[in-house]
């Protein structure tokens, strides 16, 4: 079992024919997930690796009834992609492009209001069921198939945690990226909600960072709805404030969005917030055996 | 991207919003010409730099004559200015902004931030101006009004008005308030900037308001449709290793400490950062090199490292993954041979050709020291770390 993603997803890749859209067709391809077309304008009739391309979202979604799509498009387009993919009724949208105008993606959240759609991203590795389907950009081999979920707002972050989990024999149900940016689609809340209600999932990995204050929220919502175990880790606590920390949303303004303010609503909410990011795994590892022993 | 006060200046007034007269001066028998143009003082001279706290720093100087102007203007420019935001390193005053003295009546504060959440902009205004507002927003809320902007429809002319009755100012100031909220709206939105702010908006005696202070920052992944804010970079406000790494599509950041780190991906360079800090040591910097670094990248990344004087050991964590680990270990090879590296270096590598990148550094002929894992690292930066320490000190 996981979220989002698994078996039945048949995935539309926007932007197929580019160079990061082709690499990573392949291997989702080779991953097993099953990559049912590309879109690319001008491009219709044509095939990549054995993918259909069609000229738009909605030609796509009409000949193969696509219920995801994977938006590898440049940054000054990419709105625009979402907008398209959300337009032809696609369910779940993955938008692994980073670098688009925080302004654009104010008018996607608005566009997709009342709409029956998910999006992940932007500026998102993207994400997995392991051992199902893969719509994102991370190895699928350091992953693997079992019952902790993993929410994360970075890339390589996210698979240093993975890797951990894995070595330690724990199995991920669905490794979630929300994004770096500040505005994104599913938030942390949203993605604990759908593990807290799926019988795959027995436990959370959150995998925070300073700026904004999703973190906090979630520590919220954990208090109030949550019966399985979190366990988080803040990335900045050395960060200085005022600089953007690579990700355009990882950054500490007018003393709000710090690593410490994260941690400490995060704690008081019951977490378990571990501060070595070398021991995520080893923490999880403790938590599950006792909960498994109550 | 930040900009300097003078420019957020201009921008505010193509956008009808009043602000003091003045000019900016780069020499002092310039900041003397600006000042007869301006008339017979007394005349404010601001430091222009990237940074806020200049008032306490002795980066703003009021003064009542054409010749204290000059000496004034002589004092400030060329000089470093030290404030609580520039760090101790400071910022380089390069350029004056010189305007005619207001006088201040009630001071009020306007700006114009995203809503991470709601996914929307939202303009926050305070009766009681010259305030850092995230504070003032945590502490006293009640002091802070609030309007969230539906983005289809846009700023509303009621909000306008909302928030003109809620600072509380007299009656007659409706239409110049109203017409700069309006304003810096139409500016936040027209040049995608993720902060506009007047700080304060003063109410001058002749009944009407002006911006004495302003502060704007701007989309930096919307510099691409606004060539005329992108022109308003200003590198000498910015740290040479940064603007060097920028060249290079590197992310870098400079630090304090005197542990140098090399790593792909901006949460894991975060994370590299605390556990430097874990292991008793402080980082030197954030660098991260992305997520397709090619090798030259990678020795670009190094040299910035081996540059950076501060710098007295290396730790190198790469989890590779589009960026492969033999890539990587090429670079810092390659790098490590035409450079003169003379500090201890740990390299932690995992993933994508993990064996193949070990060996290249294995059979490189240069002393890393290898990390099998994370925790690992960890404990072999503690350890050099304490003893270069001890050699040093």
């Amino acid at each position: 079992m996981s979220i989002l993603i698994d078996n039945d997803t048949t995935v539309i890749v926007q932007g197929i024919t580019g160079k990061e859209g082709a690499f990573h067709t392949a291997q989702m391809v080779a991953y097993g997930t099953r990559v049912v077309a590309g879109v690319t304008p001008g491009k219709a009739g044509e095939s990549l690796d054995g993918v259909p391309i069609f000229n738009t979202v909605r030609d796509a979604a009409r000949a193969t009834g696509a219920n995801a799509s994977a938006i590898f498009v440049p940054p000054r387009f990419a709105g625009d992609a979402v907008m398209e993919a959300v337009e032809a009724g696609i369910g779940t949208v993955v938008c692994l492009t980073e670098g688009i105008p925080t302004l654009d993606m104010i008018a996607v959240r608005q566009y997709m209001k009342g709409k029956d759609v998910r999006l992940i991203g932007p500026n998102t590795p993207g994400m997995i069921s392991p051992g199902s389907c893969k719509i994102g950009v991370m190895a699928g081999y350091i992953h693997l198939p079992g019952r902790v979920g993993v929410v994360s707002r970075s890339g390589t972050l996210t698979y240093e945690v993975v890797d951990q989990l894995t070595k330690k024999g724990i199995g991920q149900s669905t490794c979630v990226g929300i994004g770096g940016d500040p505005v994104t689609g599913l938030s942390f809340v949203d993605i604990l909600e759908m593990f807290q209600h799926d019988d795959g999932t027995d436990a959370v990995v959150i995998i925070g960072e300073i700026g904004g204050t999703a973190e906090e929220k979630a520590a919220e919502y954990f208090r109030e709805h949550m019966t399985k175990p979190v366990v988080a880790f803040i990335a900045g606590m050395t960060a200085p404030p005022g600089r953007r920390m690579g990700h355009a949303g990882a950054i500490v303004s007018g003393g709000t969005g710090t690593a410490a303010q994260k941690i400490d609503a995060l704690e008081r909410a019951g977490i378990a917030v571990v501060k070595d990011p070398a021991r995520v795994g080893e923490t999880l590892s403790g938590v599950l055996s006792r909960s498994s022993g109550r | 991207m930040k900009i300097h006060e003078f420019q957020a200046k201009r921008l505010l007034a193509e956008y009808g919003v009043p602000v003091p007269r003045g000019q900016i001066a780069r020499t002092d028998e310039e900041a003397l010409r600006v000042a007869r143009q301006l008339g017979e003082g007394p005349f404010v001279l601001k430091a222009q730099v990237h940074a806020g706290g200049r008032g306490k720093a002795g980066g703003i100087r009021v003064v009542d004559s054409i010749a204290d102007v000059a000496r004034a203007a002589w004092e400030m420019l060329g000089k470093t200015l030290i404030t609580a935001q520039t760090g101790e390193e400071g910022k380089p005053v390069r350029t004056l902004l010189i305007e005619e003295a207001v006088n201040v009546g009630r001071e009020v504060y306007i700006g114009i931030i995203i809503d991470r959440d709601k996914a929307c902009p939202v303009i926050l205004a305070s009766a009681e101006g010259g305030v850092e507002i995230e504070r003032l927003a945590r502490e006293r809320p009640d002091r802070v009004i609030t309007e969230v902007v539906d983005p289809s429809v846009g700023f509303r002319p009621f909000q306008a008005n909302r928030i003109f009755y809620g600072l509380g100012l007299d009656g007659s100031l409706a239409r110049p308030v109203m017409a700069t909220v309006i304003g810096l709206y139409r500016l936040f939105i027209d040049k995608d900037l993720s902060l506009a702010e007047i700080n304060p908006l003063v109410v001058t005696d002749e009944g009407g308001v002006v911006a004495l202070d302003a502060k704007v920052v701007a989309d930096d992944n919307a510099l691409f449709r606004h060539p005329d804010i992108a022109g308003l970079r200003d590198i000498s406000q910015e740290d040479p290793l940064e603007v060097e790494a920028g060249k290079h599509n590197l992310n870098y950041i400079k630090l304090k400490g005197d542990v140098g780190c090399m790593v792909n991906g901006a949460g894991l360079a975060m994370a590299t950062m605390d556990l430097i800090k874990l292991a008793g040591a402080e980082p030197a910097n954030f660098l991260d090199v992305g997520g397709g670094a090619t090798s030259e990248m990678v020795k670009e990344a190094m040299r910035i490292l081996v540059f950076d004087r501060d710098v007295r050991m290396i730790f190198i964590n790469i989890f590779g993954g589009i960026l492969r680990c033999d890539t990587l270990a090429l670079g810092v090879v390659e790098a490590a041979r035409d450079l003169v590296i003379d500090v201890p270096i740990v390299v932690r590598l995992e993933g994508t050709n993990v064996e193949e990148g070990r060996r290249i550094l294995a059979g490189s002929g240069l002393s890393f020291a290898v990390a099998t894992d994370l925790a690992d690292a960890a404990k072999k930066v503690g350890e050099t770390a304490r003893r270069i320490g001890r050699i040093g000190k």
